[in-house]
């Protein structure tokens, strides 16, 4: 029998109704296994167990009924740049040590309706700008299948949190594969929704036209009912869009008949590990198994999304980023003489070393004589990557390939070579310059080490892409698989080969 | 492309101070993120208009009522330095320095 840490948010919703756990129980244990592991993987900022028992208790009655909100009784971590109001919400910055937000993001409002409870908030790179969680302020996020390797970022925090059963789900965000490349990292289930899917209300913002919220889960299923529990429209967001959300649970099938897949051609090319190219390639042929029509397709402006994503991104941070300044909110410097001064000194002393150098970047690529070569150029490049995109699913209703060119890397192996770091996003960056829908679920291993199938989708059919990752992961074992615990996971080989 | 001065002026812009070490370390890599962000110089993108989000929505409008928000206190409990209901900072009007 499964330890509760462990259990799906669907099974442990039957135990509940069946009355043989209850939301108590199933916090005690967490907050077990968060006690026995997380000193060693720092996958959170912060706990309140206490709060979190009240929570449960509040529910524990309820649950026994047939009627209980989807989520009642069951844990969810959120990444720190997800607003809180009764705990700290530090996007993995100094600069935001001791800040409260004085209100909750949508999501949150939406979890707690659904009756989820909050276990804590998880850890993340700084302002969510790193691929390895490295650049969080209060240090690294260390990957449970070998903590002498990153969990992948940006929201390493979250998505170790739920491969080592310290969370039973979690929200992340992805403005570039952090979602996915952490949950390919740890072996878990995570999926980047379309823009416009769920409200970014309360998302601390990095890259506006990029950023979006989404599930990280141990089962496609499980991720199918958290992005039910917060997909919609919010007045709140402007972008979010007013468009049907399905019951993505009930709906997922395991039959991939009819259905036609695009491998695409360019995430095969240089720089893709032999190893995870083997993986996702059986992968392929494990859905051809299942019904699919898979044939090659090309994305021919692929290559050029990377570059184009390193111009905006960090023109928009630049811009949202203004806001940290010393002056509404967050740490301020001292004893500064003029503002000019306090606002300057005050970023030097708050902010790390990736936010500085994205925020000088964007500043550069909209500063007066670069916008046009720069800013501008990148804009038309994405027009062209969104229209490959629309031509390929002329033809295929969803498009599969690796989710990073290699597995989880070590600690400090990429921290003073920020453009290596930046390609680990190199499949995962063209789904958020299009705002397209994508999903990583585990295919298998290399060295002890996970690896993920991205499945992407057309805008707003996240259906689509959830029954090719279920039906993927029912006929196959690697989502069973969880990472050794304690002891049995220092250095490598740490895992038992596949 | 990128030189010393190119790192301070960007720098100023950005409102950063920057260390002597950061302004070294900064001139390489955003040199060497830039060399790498040129290979875009190399497409021919015909008539491609800007992109600048991934689906169109203007005109998202809502009826002009008052709506609950936040009170003066909460919205400033986070401040540094409150007086009377201001935030409270350094003097403005100050000549910069030159570069």
């Amino acid at each position: 029998m499964s330890a509760l840490a462990d259990l799906s948010a669907g099974d442990l919703r039957e135990k509940f109704r069946r009355g043989e756990t209850s939301p108590t129980e199933v916090i005690r244990a967490l907050f077990e296994r968060i006690e026995a592991e997380d000193e060693r993987l720092h996958a959170y900022l912060f706990l309140d167990r206490d709060a979190a028992l009240a929570e449960a208790a509040r529910w524990d009655g309820a649950v026994r009924g047939g009627d209980a909100p989807p989520l009642a009784g069951i844990p969810v971590a959120l990444k720190d740049n997800i607003c809180t109001r009764h705990s700290p919400t530090t996007c993995g910055s100094r600069i935001l040590a001791g800040f409260r937000s004085p209100y909750e993001a949508t999501v949150v409002t939406r979890l707690r309706g659904a009756g989820a409870i909050i276990v804590g908030k998880a850890n993340c790179d700084e302002f969510a700008m790193g691929s390895s969680t490295e650049n969080s302020a209060f240090g690294p996020t260390r990957n449970p299948w070998d903590e002498t390797r990153v969990p992948g970022g940006t929201s390493g925090g979250p998505t170790a949190a739920v491969a080592a059963g310290e969370a039973t789900l979690a929200l992340g965000s992805d403005t570039g594969g952090s979602i996915r490349q952490p949950a390919a990292f740890c072996g878990v289930v995570g999926m980047k929704p379309t823009y416009g899917r769920v409200s970014r209300y309360g998302l601390v913002a990095f890259a506006s036209s990029l950023d979006q919220i989404g599930p990280i889960a141990r089962s496609v299923r499980d991720a199918a009912l958290l992005l039910e529990a917060i997909a919609g429209r919010d007045p709140a967001d402007s972008t979010s869009a007013d468009v049907e959300v399905p019951a993505y649970a009930d709906r997922l099938t395991t039959s991939l008949r009819g259905l036609r897949l695009g491998i695409v051609k360019e995430f095969f090319a240089e720089g893709l590990d032999a190893g995870v190219a083997g993986a996702v390639r059986e992968a392929i042929e494990t859905c051809r198994a299942l019904g699919a029509a898979c044939e090659e397709v090309s994305l021919p402006h692929a290559s050029y999304a990377l570059p184009a994503y390193y111009i905006i991104a960090p023109a928009e941070a630049s811009s949202n980023l203004a806001r940290y300044a010393g002056v509404q909110y967050g740490y301020r410097t001292r004893d500064a003489a003029d503002l000019v001064t306090l606002y300057s000194r005050t970023r030097r002393e708050g902010f790390g070393a990736e936010v500085k150098r994205r925020i000088m970047l964007g500043t550069y690529a909209l500063s007066a004589g670069y916008y046009e070569a720069f800013y501008l150029r990148a804009l038309r490049v994405r027009t062209r990557i969104r229209q490959d995109f629309e031509a390929a699913f002329a033809r295929f209703d969803a498009l599969v390939g690796p989710v990073t060119p290699t597995t989880a890397f070590r600690l400090g192996e990429k921290v003073d070579d920020p453009l290596q770091m930046y390609l680990s996003d190199v499949y995962t960056v063209p789904l958020n310059l299009a705002g397209l829908p994508g999903i990583s679920v585990p295919c298998g291993f290399v060295g002890g080490l996970p690896v993920g199938l991205q499945v992407v989708g057309r805008a707003f059919d996240e259906q689509t892409i959830l029954n090719v990752a279920h039906a993927f992961e029912q006929a196959t074992e690697f989502h069973t698989r969880r990472p050794p615990r304690g002891r049995a996971a220092r250095g490598a080989p740490a895992a038992k080969a596949p | 492309m990128i030189d010393d001065r190119t790192v301070a002026r960007v720098a100023r812009l950005s409102r950063l101070e920057l260390s002597p070490e950061e302004r070294d370390r900064f001139r390489h890599q955003l040199g060497d993120i830039l060399a790498y962000v040129q290979r875009l110089n190399a497409l021919d993108l015909g008539d491609a208009p800007p992109t600048a989000r991934p689906r169109p929505a203007a005109n998202v409008l809502r009826e002009d009522e008052v709506r609950p928000c936040l009170s003066q206190e909460e919205a400033l409990a986070n401040a540094p330095v409150v007086e009377n209901g201001y935030v409270v900072v350094p003097p403005v009007i100050i000549e910069e320095p030159s570069e």
